[in-house]
C-alpha cells in the first residue's frame, strides 16, 4: 500500500477511534435488546388505558423505566432496575393500586445521551407509558427530560444530582438529593470534626456529574474559608493518577476532596496511600458504592462521603427494604438502588392518590406528596419538585460505610 | 518531587509498551491494524480473574492460562474477522472494520458473561508492598510490570531475530506471496503471529489488571487509543519503535501533568505526537515504509 494513502487512512481511524472512544458508553451497539420485565403478567396489549374513563384504574398501569442497562453506567443502572423490579413487584402484591397491575417497562440508555432521548420516545409513543422514571445520568437527563417534559408525561428521576435537573419543566421531578444539598454539609461536618484548614482537589472534568459535584465543593470550600492548594483533573476511564497525586502529596494538603465516580475513585485512593499521600479523602455521591470498598479494599478505609442514604439507617421502611433486597437479589443495595426503590413507590403512591392512570393527574398527585415515609427518611417533594430529606455523612469502617460522627 | 515524577513516566511508560508489543506485532507482519487487540486484552485479564477466583490457582498460574485463552482467543478472532476477508483480498479498510466489529462482539459477551461492574483481583494476589528509597516510592507490581515489559520485549525481538517462526515472520512482512513461493506456509505463519500477539495482550491485561484494580469489560477502550498512538509514533509495526514510543508518551503524559496542567494531560500527548509525524512521517524507529517487522 502507498504510503501517502495509508496515512491517510490511519488519520481516519484515528480521529474515528478518538470520537468513539472518548465517552466508552457510545461503544454500545446501537440496537440493544429492549429488556422487557412485566411485573405481572403479558405487556402489549395493556397500553393506553383511556384516561378519562370515570371508574379510576383498572386493567394494567405502564410505568417506563429508563435507565442504563449496558456499558459502564451499567454498574449504577442494575441496581436502580432491581430496586425499581422490587417496589414493583411488592406495590402488586400488597394491591397498592386495587384491581390494577404496576407493569414496569424498560428501555436501555445505555449511558448515551442519544438513547436516551430513544427510550423516552419509544416508551412514550410506543409503550404509552404514564410515566417514566428515570435517567440514570445527569447527562442524559439534560438530554431526554425535554422529551417526557413536550409530551406531559411526568419523569422521575432517581439517580440525577446535577444542578439544574427540575429546571427543566414542571413535568421534571427527582427524588435524588442534588450534590448541592448534600456536598455543603459534607464540608460542614467534616471540617469541624477534622479540623483542615488546606485540601488538595480533584475531579473529572469529562461528566457533567463530576464537574457539577466540584463546582460546589469548590464553593463550599470557599465559603467555609478552606484554602485549595491544588486543583487537579482527570478523564473518565483514566487508570493512572500517580502523576497528580505525586504533585498533591508534594503540597502536603490536609485532606484530599475527590468527586468522581467509584470507579476513579477507588483507584485514586489505592494510589493515594501508595505514594504516601495518608490525609482522609472526601467526596461526593459517586462514593456512595459498595464497589468502593470492595475495589479499594484497605484503601478505602476512613473515606468520607456525603449521601442521601444509610443503610444502617434503623427505620422499620429501612430495614424491610434492606431485607427485601437481599431476599431478592443475594447483595447488598447501594443509594442508587434505594432511591430508585423509593422512586417507584412514590409514583405508584402518586398514581394511587390520583386514582387515574392520566399522566397531568399523576404529576399533580406526586409534586403534592409530603411527609411519605421512605427508606430515605421521611420524604417530600419541595415546590421545584426536588427531594427534601436530611443528608447523612459517611465514612468507611472494616469496609462497610457507618454514620461519620 | 522530580524522581517520583520520573518513576511514574517510567511505570506507565511500561504499561503502555506492554500492552503495544502485541498491537505492534499484528501491524509489522499482517499490515492489519487489530482494533480488537483492546479487548483481546480484556479478556486476557477476565481469564486471569477466573483463574485466581474461581480455580483457585496461583497468580503466576493464572497469568500462563490468560496468555493461552488470549492466545487461542486471537487464533479464533482471526479465523472469524480476518482470514475470510484475505482470501477475498478485501481492502485493508474492511479488516480494520471488521475488527472493530470483532471488538464490539468480544466486549458485549464479557458484559454479559461479568457484567459491567468493575473487578479486581484479590487482595491477596500478589503482595501490595511499597519499597521507599530517598524521596521515590515504588510498589512491587510497578517493578514487576516494569521488568515484565522488558522480558518481553527482549523475548520477543529474539523469537523475530532467532527462531525459524520469527524470521519466517518476517518474510512474510516483506511479502506474503514470495515467502509462499519460497515454501513457507503463511496461513500457520499468521496463525502464529495473532497468537503471540493475543498471548501478550493477555498478559498485559493481568497485569494491567493487577496494577489498577480496575478490570471490566470496557478497560481496553482508553488504553487502545493510547496503544495506537504509540504504535503509530514507534513507527508502525516497529518492535523497539513501540517501546520507545510508549516511554514517550508517558514521559510527556506524567510532566504535562506535573508541570503544565492536568487539564492538559492528551492534549499535550497527542500534540508531541502530531509533531513527530509532521517531522517523521514514519515514527520514531520507523525504516522508510514497505518493511516491518
Amino acid at each position: 500500500m502507498k504510503p501517502r494513502r495509508f496515512a491517510l487512512l490511519l488519520l481516519v481511524v484515528l480521529s474515528l477511534l478518538a470520537a468513539a472512544c472518548a465517552p466508552p458508553a457510545t461503544q454500545a451497539p446501537a440496537d440493544q435488546p429492549t429488556v422487557q420485565e412485566p411485573a405481572a403478567e403479558p405487556t402489549a396489549e395493556s397500553a393506553a388505558e383511556p384516561a378519562a374513563q370515570s371508574s379510576g384504574l383498572s386493567g394494567e398501569v405502564v410505568v417506563g423505566c429508563a435507565h442504563a442497562l449496558s456499558g459502564p453506567i451499567a454498574i449504577y443502572g442494575e441496581p436502580i432496575r432491581n430496586g425499581i423490579m422490587l417496589a414493583a413487584k411488592q406495590i402488586n402484591d400488597q394491591k397498592l393500586l386495587g384491581d390494577a397491575t404496576l407493569s414496569i417497562v424498560c428501555e436501555d440508555t445505555a449511558g448515551d445521551k442519544a438513547q436516551a432521548i430513544n427510550a423516552f420516545q419509544v416508551l412514550i409513543n410506543q409503550d404509552k407509558v404514564v410515566a417514566i422514571l428515570g435517567p440514570t445520568l445527569s447527562n442524559s437527563a439534560f438530554a431526554a427530560d425535554p422529551v417526557a417534559q413536550e409530551a406531559k408525561i411526568p419523569v422521575l428521576g432517581s439517580s440525577n444530582t446535577a444542578a439544574g435537573i427540575t429546571d427543566m419543566g414542571d413535568y421534571v421531578f427527582r427524588d435524588s438529593l442534588p450534590e448541592s444539598d448534600v456536598i455543603p454539609n459534607t464540608i460542614l461536618v467534616t471540617k469541624d470534626k477534622l479540623g483542615y484548614s488546606k485540601v488538595a482537589v480533584m475531579y473529572g472534568n469529562d461528566d457533567q456529574f463530576t464537574k457539577s459535584g466540584y463546582d460546589v465543593f469548590a464553593e463550599a470550600l470557599a465559603s467555609s474559608g478552606t484554602e485549595v492548594v491544588a486543583t487537579e483533573t482527570f478523564a473518565k476511564g483514566d487508570t493512572d493518577f500517580s502523576a497528580q497525586l505525586t504533585k498533591i502529596a508534594a503540597l502536603e494538603p490536609e485532606a484530599l476532596i475527590v468527586s468522581a465516580l467509584a470507579e476513579e475513585a477507588a483507584n485514586i485512593m489505592i494510589q493515594a496511600r501508595q505514594l504516601g499521600l495518608d490525609v482522609p479523602i472526601i467526596g461526593g455521591n459517586g462514593f456512595n458504592s459498595p464497589k468502593l470498598a470492595e475495589i479499594a479494599g484497605p484503601a478505602a478505609e476512613g473515606a468520607i462521603s456525603g449521601a442521601a442514604w444509610n443503610i444502617g439507617n434503623p427505620a422499620p421502611e429501612n430495614t424491610a427494604f434492606v431485607e427485601a433486597y437481599r431476599a431478592e437479589y443475594g447483595g447488598d443495595p447501594d443509594q442508587f438502588a434505594a432511591q430508585a426503590y423509593t422512586a417507584a413507590w412514590l409514583m405508584a403512591t402518586a398514581i394511587k392518590n390520583a386514582g387515574s392512570a392520566d399522566p397531568a393527574a399523576i404529576r399533580d398527585a406526586l409534586a403534592a406528596i409530603k411527609d411519605f415515609p421512605s427508606p430515605l427518611g421521611t420524604y417530600s417533594f419541595d415546590e421545584n419538585r426536588n427531594p427534601v430529606h436530611t443528608p447523612v455523612v459517611l465514612i468507611v469502617k472494616d469496609g462497610q460505610f457507618q454514620v461519620f460522627e | 518531587m522530580f524522581l517520583q515524577q520520573l518513576v511514574n513516566a517510567l511505570w506507565l511508560g511500561s504499561v503502555y509498551a506492554l500492552f503495544a508489543l502485541g498491537y505492534t506485532l499484528v501491524f509489522g507482519v499482517l499490515d492489519i491494524l487489530n482494533l480488537a487487540h483492546g479487548a483481546v486484552f480484556m479478556w486476557g485479564a477476565f481469564f486471569g480473574l477466573m483463574a485466581v477466583t474461581r480455580l483457585d490457582m496461583p497468580i503466576w498460574a493464572a497469568l500462563l492460562v490468560a496468555m493461552l485463552g488470549s492466545g487461542v482467543l486471537g487464533i479464533v478472532l482471526d479465523r472469524v474477522a480476518f482470514r475470510p476477508l484475505r482470501k477475498r483480498n478485501a481492502p485493508q479498510l474492511a479488516a480494520i472494520i471488521s475488527s472493530i466489529g470483532a471488538s464490539t462482539i468480544l466486549v458485549s459477551l464479557a458484559q454479559g458473561a461479568f457484567g459491567a461492574q468493575v473487578s479486581r483481583f484479590p487482595l491477596d494476589a500478589l503482595p501490595s508492598q511499597v519499597f521507599i528509597t530517598g524521596p521515590v516510592r515504588v510498589t512491587l507490581i510497578q517493578i514487576i510490570v516494569f521488568v515484565a515489559s522488558v522480558v518481553l520485549m527482549i523475548a520477543l525481538l529474539l523469537f523475530m531475530r532467532r527462531s525459524r517462526s520469527g524470521k519466517a515472520m518476517r518474510a512474510v512482512a516483506y511479502s506474503g506471496r514470495i515467502s509462499a513461493l519460497l515454501g513457507i506456509n503463511v496461513d500457520r505463519i499468521i496463525v502464529t503471529t495473532f497468537f503471540v500477539s493475543s498471548a501478550l495482550a493477555g498478559a498485559s491485561g493481568v497485569f494491567l489488571g493487577l496494577a489498577f484494580s480496575a478490570i471490566s469489560p470496557f478497560m481496553g477502550a482508553p488504553i487502545e487509543l493510547k496503544g495506537l498512538a504509540v504504535i503509530i509514533l514507534g513507527g508502525l509495526g516497529n518492535v523497539p519503535g513501540a517501546i520507545l514510543a510508549g516511554f514517550l508518551l508517558a514521559a510527556t503524559e506524567v510532566f504535562g501533568v506535573a508541570y503544565v496542567s492536568s487539564d492538559f494531560r492528551d492534549a499535550i500527548a497527542f500534540t508531541v505526537l502530531i509533531l513527530v509525524l509532521l517531522f517523521r512521517p514514519s515514527g520514531i524507529l520507523g525504516t522508510a515504509v514497505e518493511r516491518r517487522a
